[in-house]
């Protein structure tokens, strides 16, 4: 049965531990996103959610638990298991001070799409994020925004089944933001990607999205919105948010 | 993942690091600025009070200056080793080094293009400083500009895994200041690129074991020997050994389950 969720789940999670100096970051982490789906990771600064990013693209190995991605173990056939995602991650990884268009290129080269298919791909991306004309612009010129756009159009670019983000919208102003949002939740709908968001904002969340309350390196609560506002016996997901994270029922 | 998909990464890889070399004007200007330094003002003070004997694989007399040039061109390729590991230790603290570790391709290869890029890097300035030397009227034989090519590459591909290493062991980019201090210095300045092996034993023993065992000197005598045209066995051998073990340490270290990567993170 086991075997059966992990060669369909886009990201399968099997009791995952971690610690830093002997301080548990995370703490037998269990739970998988099946395609089409987005799940939203929610949790306070601190909870671990960066670190389970950590882990899941193998910047960080742990030696407690498993992760698969699309049925890849990440340990042990990590090439193939990173070849099906795209990440976002918290801090912006563009080169300032090369173009738009230089930093996209990069990636193909590094998921080793010939030229001509990169061309295709990066304009296709660009195009759906509006900045295809801002292509020849060095990355330092581009406000907060932008660059997310950038990111988000570069971690499409290899078609990844599963793309991760870690507080992307950290710093944006409103409008950047829903935009973000909306675009993102438009890929799960319209194009089948799996999503993991790490956010510790409420309303980034989608009725249909499903959520993951973090805390402490633990899994507080999973599942769809109402089933997670059930669970707190709260009216909102911002108030189960809260009672999951300090006991507060509000 | 097949051979197309690694020679198009790697060409990504170093056609990136060139592009930024090329277009960072100040950089490429002060790579070539610190070593003419040494050679226009420290060499021709020297000149007067160091008396070189005839040695291996000069035939004849030779001033300071010609002495001092493959060491200088050995400095380049240190500093240089140094530049990208302060680059590989920035970027790992601005994050566009994440970019490059969870792309599907094994880290060793990663590395090793970063290596690549690095060595392609040296050898340009080289060259340059070189051509600069020439117009100082530092000549070597002209088939010694194109020996000196194999020796180049191998000396700054042992300076580059060097320079990986250390930037898998530093957790910030502030600790950057001690590495110069503990490790570009003593590496240069105990070494036998501004003066002769024996020169030294003259003054200190210790300082003569150092350098005798330092591979930058082993590096600058493959370089010295093959600028005149002369293959000197043993300090290939020493370099390419070293680069060998550098190398190794560096994957290691960059290795997320065995290295210092590991020890950043936690367990």
């Amino acid at each position: 049965m086991n075997n059966i969720k992990q060669r369909t789940a886009s990201l399968a999670i099997e009791r995952l531990s971690f610690s830093y100096s002997g301080k548990k970051a995370l703490d037998s982490i269990d739970f998988a996103i099946n395609s089409s789906e987005c799940t939203i990771l929610l949790g306070p600064n601190g909870a671990g959610k960066s670190t389970l990013f950590s882990l899941i693209t193998r910047l960080y190995d742990s030696h407690d638990g498993k992760i698969s991605l699309c049925g890849f173990d990440v340990k042990t056939q990590t090439l193939q298991a990173l070849s099906r995602l795209g990440v976002v991650f918290q801090q912006t990884t563009l080169d300032l001070d090369l173009t738009v268009m230089q930093n996209l290129r990069y990636h193909t080269a590094l998921h080793g799409m010939s030229r001509k298919l990169a061309s295709q791909r990066i304009q296709e991306e660009l195009e759906r994020l509006q900045m295809y004309d801002r292509r020849m612009e060095k990355v330092r010129q581009l406000n907060g925004g932008h660059k997310r756009r950038v990111e988000i159009a570069r971690a499409l670019l290899h078609k990844p089944a599963l793309l991760l983000l870690d507080e992307p919208t950290v710093g944006l102003d409103v409008p950047s933001r829903q935009s973000i949002v909306e675009h993102v939740h438009q890929l799960v709908s319209e194009q089948g990607l799996s999503v993991l968001w790490a956010t510790h904002l409420i309303d980034e969340i989608y009725p249909d999205d499903q959520v993951i309350v973090l805390h402490k390196g633990q899994i507080q609560t999973k599942g769809s919105v109402d089933e997670v506002k059930q669970a707190a016996d709260a009216q909102s997901i911002g108030d189960a948010f809260k009672y999951f994270t300090q006991g507060e029922k509000v | 993942m097949n051979a197309i998909h690694y020679w198009r990464a790697m060409c990504g890889i170093v056609g990136r690091e060139l592009w930024r070399f090329v277009t960072q004007r100040e950089r490429f200007i002060s790579a070539l600025v610190r070593p003419l330094v040494w050679l226009f003002i420290f060499a021709a003070g020297f000149r007067a009070a160091l008396g070189l004997a005839i040695t291996p694989p000069y035939e004849t007399y030779i001033l300071y200056e010609v002495y001092i040039t493959p060491g200088l061109m050995g400095m380049i390729q240190l500093f240089n080793g140094m530049q990208s590991s302060l680059s590989m230790v920035y970027d790992r603290e601005m994050g566009s080094m994440r970019i490059l570790m969870v792309c599907p391709l094994p880290r060793w290869f990663l590395l090793l293009s970063k290596l690549i890029a690095g060595v392609a890097v040296s050898v340009l300035q080289v060259y340059v400083f070189l051509i600069i030397a020439w117009f100082y009227d530092i000549k070597a034989p002209w088939e010694g500009y194109l020996y000196v090519l194999p020796a180049l590459l191998l000396s700054g591909a042992m300076l580059g895994a060097l320079g990986l290493l250390l930037s898998s062991f530093i957790k910030q980019l502030e600790s950057f200041a001690g590495v110069m201090n503990f490790v570009i210095f003593p590496m240069f300045f105990m070494s036998t690129a501004l003066y002769p092996l024996w020169k030294m034993k003259e003054s200190s023993v210790w300082l003569h074991h150092f350098a005798s065992v330092n591979p930058f000197s082993q590096a600058v005598e493959l370089i010295r020997f093959s600028l005149y045209g002369r293959f000197n066995e043993y300090a290939f051998i020493y370099t390419l050994a070293a680069f060998i073990i550098f190398m190794i340490v560096a994957v290691l270290g960059y290795n997320p389950s065995k290295g210092m990567m590991m020890k950043k993170g936690g367990r």
